[in-house]
């Protein structure tokens, strides 16, 4: 941002400190990912960065701490992983079929009392997660699903589905309800024409919805918590335990991976919103 | 010309009005049952139990079922002088049968809540009973009063009395450091048990002054992403989303390695000469880690209704601002301010429902200084099993959550929320 010539000295310095304060942010918002990276790779048992490690000497770097958590005899991720990874899939599944259905008749103009329940489908965002595991723990423990992946996949189901139902309403919003009627004129019955018309052009945004519940659930700690047995430990689990018990650089090795597939997450997120903005903007 | 005789009829001969609104009733059905499975679901696994915790909260009627003929019986009694030959009599007849089911050891546990010393007096008389010392053809009164002096002391009868309503509110006056006393009065707890206040003092403050911090950082920012070109703004924007597609115990642990005492904050203000290399500060474990994580972990939440609603505002309205004789910071403060309400509105309240919930973040890095009531929450859940306890204490947490959110939906409403 080129400031013009005729620009004041005080406003000078203002812009100045005005980007200084706007750098400042930027870094501290991303700067905290970028110190587990070169950590993770510590030859060290030590979380800081050691001598060689500032003298980017080779042999200050490892992949011990990658090597540990892939085949560490008593490391539990490769088990945290897999239930890990098992949970999110079925939950975002779930969450993206109630969720759209569910966005699908929020968005008609003919739907009663939107108000009330667009309030109560959202409510698991806005309730403190404290809350809303105390209240989930308590309805699986008299159904007998505590300590089950059900009952964990069912938890994240209910955390997930209001992200899919904000962004597929948004989606919705600007949809053009004229071809599903073109479609009905066609001869399509509804579920035909959901399958090649409605779904086709909200799709953006019921993925991102469901990339938005599969990062609520795979990231998911608190009600899991209440929820978990042994058996269905998750990686925020381990994590959790690990920052609690003693910070080991394995836990760095499994952050760093996590950070790579994050980023994968970001990108295709921003894609998906890029493409449906472009098919909104074709609609208008 | 009456409206009825100038009725307008579709095809098949009934009024258009009625057709009309048949349509429009099958069409609210249909609405309505794409949106019931969900719903259902909701209220099955996540409404219901929500209630369910209110009933746990207030719920007293264990000590109801094991003591119902001495209610019965006390029910004439004024409380004043020891009670009648009767009330002992029934009471005796009552943890007879809890003797039976040995479940004398619960009662006492129970009434010993209500008055300390009743663990004591009730195992003298379980001894009693059990070695069937009590005689029934005398009086029962005199035989228990015997037992121990406390018997003999009204106080303690006045406590069972206390005990009989199936519902009490004592957990939620625990919450907030107090109980009931002798004369049903709201009294405080004595001041050095007072843990609960200053726990959810602490926790409005921390959320209060993240929602603060996350302003003070996220609105230069939001501005300077709204302001800049696309393919700039567009890599900037990078450094809000990748954290904020991050695991939460990512971003902990890294705040754990950049705030410990050997750690790169230390480092870097050892080298820059603010703080001596043997005099590092301790910025863990107490609330300064619990500030700043909470803030980097949040300020998402906070630039993002920021800068989708910058974006909406066209810079030409500044530039009319100054050319109409205003100096930058006066069209800023009176003409681009204003428009930015909504999102301020937004966020805030956004980072401050986020933020007053927390538990893993303080739980991390906060220290004994740090905790909040989430942490307290978790802590009756999970260590002592005082389950109401935990649901009382959520369900104060909620209820101020519910103000909040309904202010927001009031200000912002809720189907305005824009994610990423």
């Amino acid at each position: 941002m080129a400031l013009p010539k005729y620009t004041e000295t005080r406003y000078r310095i203002w812009h100045y400190f005005y980007i200084a304060i706007c750098t400042f942010v930027f870094i501290f918002l991303i700067a905290p990912l970028f110190v587990i990276f070169p950590l993770s790779f510590n030859a060290e048992e030590f979380l800081v960065f050691s001598e060689g490690m500032k003298n980017l000497d080779p042999d200050a770097f490892s992949l011990r701490w990658y090597k540990d958590m892939v085949y560490g005899t008593k490391n539990p991720w490769g088990l945290a992983a897999k239930n890990s990874f098992i949970i999110a899939i079925f939950a975002t599944l779930g969450s993206v079929i109630l969720g759209t259905v569910a966005a699908l008749g929020l968005s008609s103009r003919h739907m009663p009392f939107k108000g009330i329940i667009m309030a109560t489908l959202i409510s698991p965002m806005i309730v403190p997660l404290i809350i809303s595991g105390v209240a989930i723990f308590f309805f699986m423990a008299k159904a007998g699903l505590a300590a089950t992946h059900t009952g964990i996949v069912l938890a994240h189901i209910i955390l997930g589905t209001p992200f899919v139902v904000i962004t597929v309403t948004a989606t919705l919003s600007g949809f053009d309800h004229s071809v599903t009627r073109a479609a009905a004129s066609l001869g399509s019955n509804p579920v035909n024409t959901f399958m090649k018309v409605t779904l086709p052009l909200i799709l953006p945004g019921v993925i991102s919805g469901g990339l938005f519940a599969f990062v609520t659930s795979f990231d998911e700690v608190v009600v899991v918590l209440f929820l978990a047995g042994l058996e269905n430990t998750t990686i925020p689990i381990q994590m959790w335990t690990g920052l609690r018990e003693q910070l080991s650089p394995t836990i760095l090795a499994v952050a760093t991976c996590l950070i790579v597939l994050s980023t994968l997450i970001l990108i295709s997120a921003e894609l998906l919103r890029r493409r449906s903005e472009r098919l909104r903007g074709i609609n208008r | 010309m009456s409206s009825e005789t100038k009725q307008i009829l579709t095809t098949d001969g009934i009024p258009l009005e009625i057709s009309l609104k048949k349509a429009e009733r099958k069409n609210k059905i249909k609405a309505f049952l794409l949106v019931a499975p969900l719903l259902l679901f909701l209220i099955i696994t996540y409404i219901f139990p929500i209630g369910e915790m209110f009933t746990r909260s207030i719920d007293d009627k264990m000590i109801t079922k094991m003591l119902p003929k001495t209610f019965k019986s006390m029910e004439t009694w004024d409380g004043k002088e020891l009670p009648s030959e009767d009330v002992f009599a029934s009471f005796l007849s009552d943890f007879k049968i809890l003797v039976e089911k040995k479940e004398h050891g619960k009662l006492a546990q129970r009434l010993n809540k209500e008055k300390n010393g009743f663990n004591t007096i009730t195992k003298k008389l379980f001894r009693q009973v059990k070695r069937n010392k009590i005689d029934e053809t005398q009086s029962i009164k005199e035989q228990i009063m015997k037992v121990h002096k406390r018997w003999r002391n009204v106080e303690y009868w006045q406590a069972i009395k206390r005990t009989a309503p199936p519902y009490t509110s004592a957990k939620y006056l625990k919450a907030m450091d107090m109980y009931l006393n002798e004369d049903n009065k709201i009294t405080q707890v004595s001041e050095d048990r007072r843990i609960h206040r200053i726990l959810w003092l602490r926790t409005v403050e921390v959320a209060f002054f993240v929602t603060v911090f996350c302003f003070l950082m996220g609105y230069p920012i939001a501005h300077l992403l709204a302001t800049l070109p696309m393919k700039y703004s567009n890599l900037l924007m990078i450094c809000v989303l990748l954290p904020f597609w991050t695991s939460l115990l990512v971003r902990t642990a890294s705040w754990m390695i950049l705030l410990q005492q050997q750690g790169v904050v230390n480092d870097f203000f050892v080298m820059i000469g603010l703080v001596a290399d043997d005099n590092r500060p301790e910025m863990m474990y107490n609330k300064v880690g619990t500030y700043v994580a909470m803030t980097q972990i949040l300020l998402p939440f906070m630039v993002l209704p920021l800068y989708s609603v910058m974006k909406t505002i066209s810079p030409s309205l500044m530039r009319a601002g100054k050319s109409l004789g205003g100096t930058p910071f006066v069209a800023f403060w009176k003409v681009y301010f204003p428009l930015t309400i909504p999102g301020i509105g937004a966020g805030c309240l956004l980072v401050f429902i986020l933020a007053i919930g927390y538990y893993i973040t303080p739980a991390l890095v906060g220290g004994a200084s740090g905790t909040l009531i989430s942490n307290q929450i978790a802590y009756h859940m999970k260590t002592t099993l005082d389950w109401s306890f935990a649901s009382a204490m959520g369900l104060m947490l909620l209820g101020g959550v519910l103000v909040i959110y309904w202010l927001y939906n009031k200000l912002v409403g809720v189907d305005n929320i824009k994610l990423g």
